[in-house]
């Protein structure tokens, strides 16, 4: 394989604890390695003037499946104007918010990405995620299935079957060739059947008379029970609603107590996703009542060890939410009176599609663009919180760099606060964003954006450092740390790296790219002790009530997962 | 004002797709530079002087820039699109999308157009001669932004789904309409001097549809209020006012609630 070395950049790296160093980087059949161990025949990258990092970790982001799928066919106003055909090697590439699979690949890579977790998988629906991530180039992916409104879940945990959830889980992740434990709107999707929702950690899931709060610790104590290499992945219940911050912090508690167990290395046993639209106070979206209440989550989030989060940061822009948070979605739609696509998706979960404008001329989107920002700035800890926009429901992952942009420049915060905004003053005094001066480093972005994301999904021994051993994706961005202090060429050189190597590979060079990966599909192979109890109840429940025969639902052969990378946990006792 | 004259001299095969004839793109430009400028026909790109004759130059500004396209163009799509102002004269027929997105000036086709005439439009005048396609001043597929502004006036008929997402300005058809007229339309106002046949005005929020002829098939929400007087593009007459669609939403304005009109001539 080839051999590289990446030669001259400014190097940051919070696991080796590089603050932009000149530091030479090696890359040798597929990994990285000390620089001294390339051969003379290794190809040089001129990094002089540049830095580099190893590939960005997306943690949470909706790429593939049927709901992306779903937006992609009822918004081709999505792509309006914003095709670009094929040319060499490079596939066709079209849309913004819902990009095809070529253009999500595409654009990651150009962002200097390596790995992108797709954030919720309907487990009915696996193939279809499978053969969406299988059509996304270059990038390694992963995908969570969704657990908290599984019936299946609901039952054992009702009854407190820890044990039995975690042979469930183990046996869901491998018939579907997942990675964790995704938990959305828990019990608050399944109550939508009934057209209801629980608003609360406290109110009871209809029929099965089980709180969020019972499902949000069963999960976390059956994700531990396996030793995962990620946690229980929350999204909270009253996403979007003002007033929810209580309902967060409510949730948050539901750690306590519990540490993580297994070999992976993560601190975490909860982390919660897009913690942006759960931070809200008042009682209305009208600027007389809403609020931010950053300051209160975080403050609760820097006190304790066991929790990480992703910033779910708007960005601004006219998009496409899509969510299993199937009550939200309906919520949105009377809202803006757009277009509504749902589905239930029979005993394990739902989703919701509704296009949304958030637009800077409305008070409610500025102040929500500012709290996004806000929980970042006042996190202690920048290994614990993730920079996503929850793509493509805050804005498209194509903004991160934009994202990456205010999180380092007060002026360009500024910028948006006085220009961009309508309503600024008014997000002034309704948020804390114009009292916070801080301004984060390359450093920290790092830890934001690739070091702290695969600790946090286990994945600290692949992803996230130039650590000889690990896999080799480095990406060289043609900023210059020392001269560069204009924040729009962070949001420049952030959104087209100069080269990115991915698994040993080049894949873009000169800015340019050059070679379609050869992507991986990482999932969690868990063993447990045979459990027939939940062998009889998964034939019972397919026989009694699912559309499919149990022989059809497993996602197998190359066809859907071609370039596996299996991850195997051992948790029989 | 200064005149660009383009004359078919080769018929494409295929469909054309000249958005690049507009006054924004020729303007500052000689004859020779706007022969250069591109077109697709299928998924292959030439030069606009592949299949004009180009004569004349644009004046500096687009507003000062008059364009005259000569010839057989039934095959030439997207006319004008996203023009801010100056003027288009097509002495023929013209395809899909034309005056798409238009922004200001005028476009006056002396012959027929085919579908998505100045959809989403949200300003400017375009003057049908001869007929109208389906979606005229319409939204594109999927999008909830139809035409916004401007006027649109078919001196012949129209096709199916006129004004569809319609949310201002005013399209003028005076010959008849076919199905679905202002479906989902939230604003602007739409006259039909002949007649409309069914599915006028369904989902509409708000908004204005006026029919002098008859209609075949009126749809289940609408409830007639009362008869009103009142001048239409220059004809005084009584007309039967109807409200709806009451099937769908309808936001209130000072404690009224707001429906969409529609009138019919008595």
């Amino acid at each position: 394989m080839s051999e590289y070395l990446i030669k001259n950049g400014f190097v940051f790296d919070p696991v080796l604890g590089i603050k932009g160093d000149k530091v030479d980087v090696g890359i040798k059949d597929g990994k990285i390695v000390e620089a001294s161990d390339v051969s003379s025949k290794a190809k040089k990258i001129d990094a002089s003037g540049k830095t580099v990092m190893a590939a960005g970790v997306d943690v949470h982001a909706h790429v593939a499946g049927p709901k992306v799928n779903v937006g992609r066919n009822y918004r081709p106003e999505d792509k309006l104007f914003k095709g670009s055909p094929k040319s060499g090697m490079k596939r066709m590439e079209g849309g913004f918010s819902v990009p095809t699979t070529f253009r999500t690949g595409y654009n990651y890579a150009r962002m200097g990405y390596g790995f992108v977790m797709e954030a919720a998988m309907p487990p009915l629906y696996a193939r279809h995620v499978h053969e969406e991530i299988r059509d996304t180039p270059i990038i390694d992916e992963a995908a969570l299935p969704v657990f908290g409104n599984n019936w299946f879940v609901l039952e054992y945990l009702k009854n407190g079957e820890v044990e039995n959830t975690a042979a469930y889980i183990a046996w869901l992740l491998r018939m579907t060739r997942g990675f964790g434990v995704k938990n959305v709107n828990p019990g608050g999707t399944e109550a939508w059947g009934w057209g209801l929702n629980c608003p609360t950690i406290h109110d009871p899931v209809p029929y099965f008379d089980i709180t969020p709060a019972q499902i949000i610790r069963g999960l976390i104590e059956a994700n531990e029970f396996l030793g995962l290499p990620h946690c229980m992945h929350v999204h909270g219940n009253s996403l979007g609603e003002p007033g929810n911050y209580t309902v967060t912090l409510d949730t948050l508690k539901q750690a306590e107590g519990f540490s993580p167990k297994g070999s992976f290395g993560r601190d975490q046993v909860l982390h919660h996703t897009h913690l942006q639209f759960h931070s809200y106070g008042g009682d209305s979206y009208a600027s007389k009542s809403f609020e931010s209440k950053s300051k209160e989550i975080m403050d609760y989030v820097n006190s304790v060890d066991n929790i990480t989060f992703d910033m779910g940061c708007v960005t601004l822009d006219e998009t496409t939410t899509m969510t299993a948070d199937g009550p939200f979605e309906h919520h949105l739609t009377e809202l803006n009176h757009l277009k509504w696509a749902n589905t239930d998706v029979e005993l394990e979960t739902a989703a919701g599609v509704v296009p949304y404008v958030y637009n800077p001329k409305t008070f409610i989107a500025g102040a929500q663009w500012a709290i996004g920002i806000e929980l970042a700035l006042y996190a202690k800890d920048m290994m614990k919180v993730f920079v996503t926009t929850d793509h493509p429901n805050a804005g498209p992952f194509t903004r991160y760099p934009r994202v990456i942009k205010w999180l380092m420049s007060r002026k360009a915060r500024e910028d948006v606060l006085d220009n961009v905004l309508k309503y600024g003053d008014t997000v002034r005094d309704r948020c804390f964003i114009g009292e916070i001066d801080r301004e984060l480093s390359l450093y920290e972005i790092a830890m934001m954006t690739r070091a702290g994301p695969a600790k946090a999904l286990g994945l600290a021994h692949m992803f996230g450092s130039l650590k000889p051993g690990l896999e080799g994706d480095v990406v060289v961005y043609p900023f210059n740390p020392e001269t560069d202090d204009d924040p729009e060429k962070i949001e420049q050189a952030f959104s087209n790296c100069s080269f990115l190597v991915k698994s040993g590979q080049l894949v873009i060079d000169k800015g340019e790219i050059v070679s379609n990966g050869t992507k991986r599909t990482l999932w969690v192979d868990a063993k447990v002790n045979e459990n027939p109890q939940v062998m009889r109840d998964v034939e019972q429940k397919f026989l009694k009530y699912y559309s499919v025969n149990l022989g059809n639902y497993e996602v197998t052969g190359h066809h859907f997962v071609p370039n596996p990378y299996v991850i195997e946990v051992d948790a029989t006792q | 004002m200064d005149t660009v004259t383009l004359t078919l001299k080769t018929p494409p095969t295929l469909y054309l797709e000249a958005d690049n004839i507009s006054p924004d793109v020729f303007a500052g430009k000689k004859a020779s530079e706007i022969a250069e400028l591109h077109v697709f026909e299928g998924r292959e790109q030439f030069q606009l002087g592949k299949y004009f004759d180009v004569a004349g130059s644009a004046a500096t500004t687009a507003a000062d820039t008059r364009i005259v396209v000569k010839g057989d163009t039934t095959r030439v799509k997207y006319i004008g699109m996203k023009m801010s102002a100056g003027e288009i004269l097509v002495e023929g027929d013209a395809d899909m999308y034309t005056g798409a997105w238009m922004q200001g000036g005028s476009i006056r086709v002396n012959g027929n157009v085919d579908a998505f005439t100045g959809i989403g439009m949200t300003g400017g005048e375009i003057t049908i001669k001869g007929n109208a396609g389906n979606y005229l001043g319409a939204a594109y597929r999927g999008d909830w932004r139809g035409m916004q502004g401007g006027t649109i006036r078919v001196l012949g008929n129209a096709g199916s789904d006129t004004g569809y997402f319609m949310n201002g300005g005013e399209i003028i058809i005076e010959g008849d309409a076919d199905v679905h007229v202002g479906t989902h339309a939230e604003g602007g106002r739409i006259i039909i001097k002949g007649n409309g046949k069914s599915k006028i005005g369904g989902q509409m929020v708000q908004g204005e549809i006026i029919v002098f002829g008859t209609i075949d098939v009126m749809m289940p929400g609408f409830k007639y209020v009362e008869d009103v007087e009142m001048e239409v593009d220059g004809t005084n007459a009584n007309f039967a006012l109807y409200h709806g669609d009451l099937g769908e939403r309808h936001p209130k304005k000072k404690g009224q609630i707001v429906y969409g009109k529609l009138y019919q001539k008595i």
